[in-house]
């Protein structure tokens, strides 16, 4: 059986990578773009029956390896794959969620030319890949190739529009910080192995459990390695790559915020926890970094007013909470709060891709009482909403519980309060945007009509709407589509589907535990009595001011707002993170790449330029010398011997 | 007269050779210089082979002078060849060599 689960997980591994293969080697395919979907889906389709599979068969840690680099004491670097629990989960989640997005992308792409199409599924194909190699990585090397390969495919899907120039400075952006991030990682992996001879996580963990591993150094080593997830989960400062990916196709975007790209940070720190343990005072950066990114994306997302901004940095925020979790040494809590999170915000980016896709924008008001427009959609979105805010019964109550629990009993009471806060917070942006998006004034149908009335001629509104024009915004354009609706079938369908795991999973721990995701913990957290009720009425007033403030206007959002003061200017201005980045990148980098231009262009190529110069002219000046007469080289060897006698003579 | 007048004659003799060999503009002129020269070392050679008594002094000109007859003979055939590809035997105008 064990051998029939690493052969699994395998499977699952290749059909990604076997339709890359295809798309990227077979062109007419690819440019047809339809069949290279099918294609694509089909794979991902396998990928996902494997991986499930795989997810009932693991029972306990298996392995299959080969020698990649054989070095004489044994092999240096291993390829294979690694099969335990929390893999398979992981697995599962992955394939999970970029069948679904793929499947979504079908309808959500289908205005795109089919040479771009096949693009994207060729790009699709290789981030699942990637991921899932990540994923099942069983040492640190394959790890870190999956881990750059990760990175390159959500470089090419959020540039995925590369000729918006926003969308090419958010896929460098995305990129160049992550990047920072990756060198860290790097050089913690190289030290480690410094450190312990190997990058085989099974043989790490075992030298740990039995204690052969020198304390002394090791958290510069845990820290490297921290660094990388602080890049590529998106932890404060290196955050900033990750709103600007929102100018990717939504469906991307579901896949990097919900199963791949960011995760992969979490779930490094959740695999080498072991490690980690180890450092605990890299632990507690851990912990208030994660705390500290929680509430700094959760202010940031309550003032947003473009719906994708407001759910990626609700991301930001939930994954402060997995690495709290993971400091607080409890990484499964983390873990757990990871799998749920990637059901409920996957389905919640699909949802406001719905939204977008109808109403032709990502601005919060144009829209509003698209619930009488698009019912299915709204309910859809309410149901994320709700497990994002971590209601009982909902996708995200009892993760988000247990790393509140788990940071409680770490002991850190102020990241706990943070914590706590941010819950509030969470709830509130959330409903705020379900109210503002789907209740009140219909704004946009209003201006449907408008656009309408003024546009003599509707069908060339429509027809130019689909035009090569219209290739490369996210969505319709609204006067050509009229009234929003909700979305075709194979949009629906990843979005129902979604919903449903994500709320059936939840109401399934609510009652039973995580064992179902996690199997059999040693350790569970042991939350006080009030912590359960305490969560639920902070997540409950969040959304009660939400309603109080949009909804019923009982409270003025402006009042609300203002009465903010300073807070609402920094979080306006994104606490000028994204200020100091790029003063730091213009003044510091470019500065400093100004200079080391200056000076190989003036001194090094200058002093070259100069030798260089002086030789030309010695030369020409020299030249006079070659008469080409024979008597004149004869004068020359007489008047030299001469002079050689004449030395000669001297010395006697 | 003793050894020093000999060298000296050698010596005025290599000069004037030489002094043909950088002055005269025929290549002809160029080639007689030469063997001025070729011959002042030959006077220096039976000079000292005189005045030393030792008879290498002597035989090494008889050497000297059929190398020399050889190299007349080699000379003078490149000046005619040079003449009939250059039409001339002027030194001055042979510059292919010039940088």
């Amino acid at each position: 059986m064990m051998a029939d689960v690493t052969a699994l997980a395998l499977v699952a591994l290749l059909l990604p990578a076997v339709s890359f293969l295809i798309l990227a080697v077979v062109v007419p395919l690819r440019r047809l773009g339809r069949p290279a979907a099918y294609v694509s889906l089909l794979c991902a389709g396998g990928a996902l029956a494997a991986a499930a599979l795989a997810w009932r068969g693991a029972a306990e840690r298996s392995r299959l390896v080969w020698d990649w680099i054989p070095a004489e004491a044994g092999p240096l670097a291993t390829i294979g794959v690694l099969v335990d629990h929390d893999s398979t989960s992981m697995l599962l989640l992955v394939a999970l969620v970029a069948f679904l997005v793929q499947l979504y992308s079908i309808g959500y792409l289908s205005d795109e030319l089919p040479y771009a199409l096949g693009r994207y599924y060729t790009y699709q194909s290789l981030f699942a890949f990637s991921m899932m190699a990540l994923v099942l990585a069983p040492n640190f090397v394959q790890l870190f190739i999956a881990w750059e390969l990760v990175g390159l495919s959500s470089y090419l899907l959020i540039g995925f529009w590369y000729h918006k120039p926003a969308a090419a400075r958010a896929a460098v952006k995305a990129f160049w910080t992550t990047k920072l991030g990756d060198v860290g990682l790097l050089i913690g992996i190289v030290m480690l192995w410094r450190h312990t001879g190997t990058f085989d996580l099974t043989e790490l963990q075992a030298m740990v459990n039995s204690g052969t591993v020198a304390a002394a150094g090791l958290s510069v080593m845990t820290f490297c390695i921290y660094l990388g997830a602080v890049g590529k989960s998106a932890q404060f400062p290196l955050h900033i790559w990750l709103p600007d990916a929102m100018e990717g196709p939504t469906p991307v975007s579901a896949l990097i915020h919900a199963a791949t790209m960011v995760t992969a940070g979490v779930y490094l720190l959740h695999r080498t926890s072991w490690l980690f343990a180890l450092t605990p005072e890299v632990l507690a950066i851990v912990v208030w970094i994660g705390a500290l990114t929680a509430l700094l994306a959760a202010v940031l997302a309550c003032v947003q007013d473009d719906i994708k901004r407001v759910l990626a940095y609700s991301t930001v925020s939930q994954l402060g909470y997995m690495m709290a979790a993971i400091g607080a040494g409890f990484s499964a809590a983390g873990f757990f709060h990871l799998l749920t999170h990637g059901l409920f915000k996957a389905l919640l980016f699909l949802g406001a891709g719905a939204v977008i896709h109808a109403v032709g924008s990502n601005d919060l008001s144009r829209m509003g009482g698209l619930v009488k427009r698009m019912p299915q959609t709204a309910v859809l979105f309410i149901i994320g909403s709700l497990a994002l805010a971590g209601i009982p019964f909902f996708g995200g109550f009892l993760s988000k519980e247990d790393v509140l629990g788990t940071v409680w009993e770490g002991g850190h009471v102020v990241p706990f309060a943070i914590l706590m806060l941010v819950a509030f917070l969470t709830a509130f942006y959330m409903f705020r945007v379900v109210f503002l998006a789907f209740f009140g004034a219909e704004a946009l149908v209003a201006h449907a009509h408008a656009a309408a009335a003024s546009s003599a001629d509707h069908a060339s509104a429509h027809g130019a709407g689909h035009g090569p024009g219209s290739h490369g915004s996210d969505g319709h354009a609204a006067g050509g589509h009229g009234i929003p609706h909700d979305p075709p079938a194979v949009m629906r369908l990843p979005l129902w589907i979604l919903a449903v795991l994500s709320t059936m999973t939840g109401a399934y721990v609510t009652v039973s535990g995580p064992e179902l995701f996690l199997g059999h913990l040693e350790h569970e957290p042991t939350s006080p009595a009030w912590l359960m009720p305490a969560a639920v009425a902070v997540a409950g007033a969040g959304i009660a001011l939400a309603w109080l403030t949009y909804q019923r206007a009982v409270l003025d959002a402006e009042r609300l707002a203002s009465s903010m003061g300073v807070l609402r200017t920094a979080a306006l201005a994104k606490f000028w993170m994204d200020d100091a980045f790029e003063a730091v990148y213009y003044r510091v980098f470019l500065g400093f790449s100004r200079m080391v231009g200056w000076l190989d262009r003036y001194i090094v190529d200058g002093v070259l330029n100069v030798v260089s110069e002086w030789t030309v002219v010695g030369g020409d000046k020299l030249r006079a010398m070659q008469t080409g007469r024979a008597q004149d080289y004869v004068v020359a060897v007489g008047a030299g011997l001469l002079a050689m006698l004449i030395w000669i003579g001297w010395g006697r | 007269m003793g050894l020093q007048a000999y060298l000296v004659l050698s010596a005025v003799v290599f000069c004037l050779g030489l002094f043909g060999v950088i002055t005269r503009r025929n290549t002809i002129g160029i080639l007689l210089g030469v063997e001025l020269m070729l011959n002042a070392v030959n006077i220096n050679l039976v000079a000292f082979g005189r005045f030393r008594g030792d008879l290498a002094g002597l035989v090494f000109p008889v050497f000297a002078i059929a190398i020399t007859v050889a190299e007349a003979a080699l000379g003078l055939a490149i000046v005619i060849l040079l003449f009939r590809v250059r039409r001339t035997v002027m030194a001055d105008h042979l510059d292919l060599l010039r940088g």
